[in-house]
């Protein structure tokens, strides 16, 4: 079986080599004895396939499995640098290339507000980097493409400038500033950025619950699941995650249903609010827009509401929640939803986990997964909570309140939206931000991303039985 | 007296809401609301029985056509 097919990159599988073989050891209570020898595991023989020798790939694999079993622990933030393996790219900002052919336009010249573009005596550009705002004009007009971009992928990615280069020239990231999206880890084409794992902690979940008897063991997944596992079907991913040990399964689209109609009668009520479902943005609320701080809807998020409702409507419960964020991996370790969430674990690493099982999903049985309404399953793509919100205004009555949602589409959009409210320059009275471009389904911990994957999440919408909030909600008490 | 329904997946898509909503009718309806407390949990882990309600600690197998009769005997006849 190819299992590249599971991943859209190299780096990604790398990845889940040594979680699977992590997981593999723990599962076997031979971890603490075999750690060392994983390197070797995953890259036998002599022959170096990824880096200069085999010793430095086995120094970076060494690294890897650190963070596979939770990393650094005196750093919080779960996103981490593995500085060996940073390749320190280039870091040159916009350059001619060759391909620049000394034309007579010079368009370049022209679209440079800065006067940062003059010409040898050949006619070819070049940059003059005391002059030069990086503003990238010059690189969109040229008919031969001929400027490039030579900033780092990690830097790029990061549109909030939390990643800097450090005196040894590898990436270093400011954590006042982070927000541990995982923009970075998706995009390093190295793999020197990575999100710390509990894998180890869930395991250990699942084998002292010893199928139920100790306590239940819930798992509670991200609608983005549905345009994941796309060689299976998705009740095969429900039944492998009972095979796993799980009691069972429940959607985290109903705390979606239960945080539209709660955020909905707070938006009717206040007048104004940003949404508190996408931990990473209301950490850079948190950190960079602090003034903004009382807007930020007083909901838990959906994550946390419906792991609350299981905890107080079940004893002896505990609860795992499985989904696209690395951003969650934090948000769980918050003082208000750490006594409900007990481990969080990204699709990457749940593949790894059924793999280290031998769970082979494509030949289970199909189970089902039936929570939640259209509306709290749509929250995975942006604009869907927007969506939700307006449903749930108009369920509950609350037609008079007009809904001027403004729904942003990855980081760089809520910076502008919440750059114009600080300023009140905004017309809008509803923030949707989402800091992943597309909402949940483009999350870090995604296994692939692809351009189907809104349609996906919105068949899987229409799919639901409960078709209002109301409905789907109507059953807890 | 503690009823509880599941709402769990398979009693979902096999009527949980249903049987929850006649429940909560005939509680109110007679008045049984300061000494029925009826709640709902994800999961009784025999699917295959469902709808799965308990009462107190007993399970029963109810299905929406027949809460009434379930209420009757199981609820309003030992409070």
């Amino acid at each position: 079986m190819n299992k590249l097919r599971k991943f859209d990159t190299k780096v990604q599988y790398l990845k889940y080599k040594v979680l699977r073989e992590v997981a593999r050891q723990a599962w076997n209570d031979t971890l603490l004895e075999n750690v060392m020898d994983i390197p070797k595991i995953i890259v036998p023989g002599k022959t170096p396939t990824m880096r200069c020798c085999v010793y430095k790939e086995r120094a970076i694999l060494a690294e890897r499995v650190k963070i596979a079993m939770g990393g650094n622990s005196d750093r919080q933030n779960v996103i981490e640098v593995i500085d060996i393996a940073c390749d320190e790219c280039p870091a040159a900002g916009y350059e001619v290339t060759d391909s620049c052919r000394g034309c007579l336009a010079h368009r370049c010249e022209d679209v440079c507000k800065r006067g940062a573009i003059y010409f040898d005596h050949n006619h070819v550009a070049h940059i003059d980097k005391s002059k030069c705002v990086e503003c990238g004009q010059c690189a969109k007009v040229c008919p031969y493409s001929a400027i490039a971009n030579r900033k780092r992928p990690c830097q790029n990615a990061c549109k909030i400038k939390a990643i800097s280069i450090n005196d040894d020239k590898a990436a270093q990231i400011d954590d006042s500033k982070c927000v541990s999206c995982g923009a970075c880890v998706y995009q390093c084409p190295f793999g020197a950025i990575s999100d710390k794992s509990f894998i180890l902690n869930v395991i250990d979940l699942l084998k002292k619950c010893e199928r139920g008897k100790n306590y239940k063991l819930y798992a509670v997944v991200a609608p983005s699941i549905s345009s994941q596992f796309t060689y299976a079907k998705l009740g095969q991913v429900i039944t492998g995650l009972k095979e796993l040990g799980f009691h069972t399964v429940v959607e985290a689209a109903l705390g979606a249903d239960m945080v539209a109609q709660a955020e909905s009668k707070e938006l009717a009520e206040t007048g104004f609010l940003t949404s508190s479902c996408c931990p990473a943005f209301v950490e850079y609320i948190n950190k960079s827009f602090p003034q903004l701080k009382p807007n930020v809807s007083h909901n838990l998020s959906p994550m946390a509401t419906i792991a609350k409702y299981i905890k107080d409507t079940t004893p002896n419960s505990k609860i795992v929640f499985i989904g696209p964020c690395t951003a969650k991996k934090m948000e769980a370790q918050l003082d208000t939803v750490k006594p409900y969430v007990d481990s969080v674990l990204t699709f990457e690493e749940l593949q790894a986990l059924f793999d280290s099982r031998d769970i082979d999903l494509t030949t289970l049985e199909e189970g089902v997964l039936d929570n939640a309404s259209y509306f709290g399953r749509i929250f995975a793509r942006c604009g869907g909570l927007a969506d939700a919100v307006a449903e749930g205004l108009k369920e509950q009555g609350l037609d008079d309140f007009e809904l001027n949602a403004v729904s942003c589409d990855g980081i760089e959009e809520c910076k502008k939206a919440l750059t114009m409210k600080s300023k009140n320059l905004l017309k809008a009275n509803f923030i949707e931000g989402m800091a992943c471009v597309g909402g949940c389904i483009g999350g870090a911990g995604c296994l692939t991303h692809g351009a189907k994957d809104k349609m996906q999440v919105d068949k899987y919408g229409q799919e639901a039985m409960e078709k209002t909030i109301l409905d789907a909600i109507s059953i807890l008490k | 007296m503690k009823v509880t329904v599941c709402i769990g997946s398979s009693c979902h898509i096999k009527g949980s809401r249903r049987v929850v909503e006649q429940l909560q009718s005939l509680i109110a309806q007679y008045d049984l609301g300061d000494k029925v407390e009826l709640g709902g949990t994800f999961c009784m882990g025999q699917c295959q029985k469902g709808v799965c309600v308990t009462v107190d600690e007993t399970f029963y197998s109810v299905s929406p056509e027949d809460v009434g009769e379930f209420f009757e005997t199981n609820i309003k006849a030992k409070v």
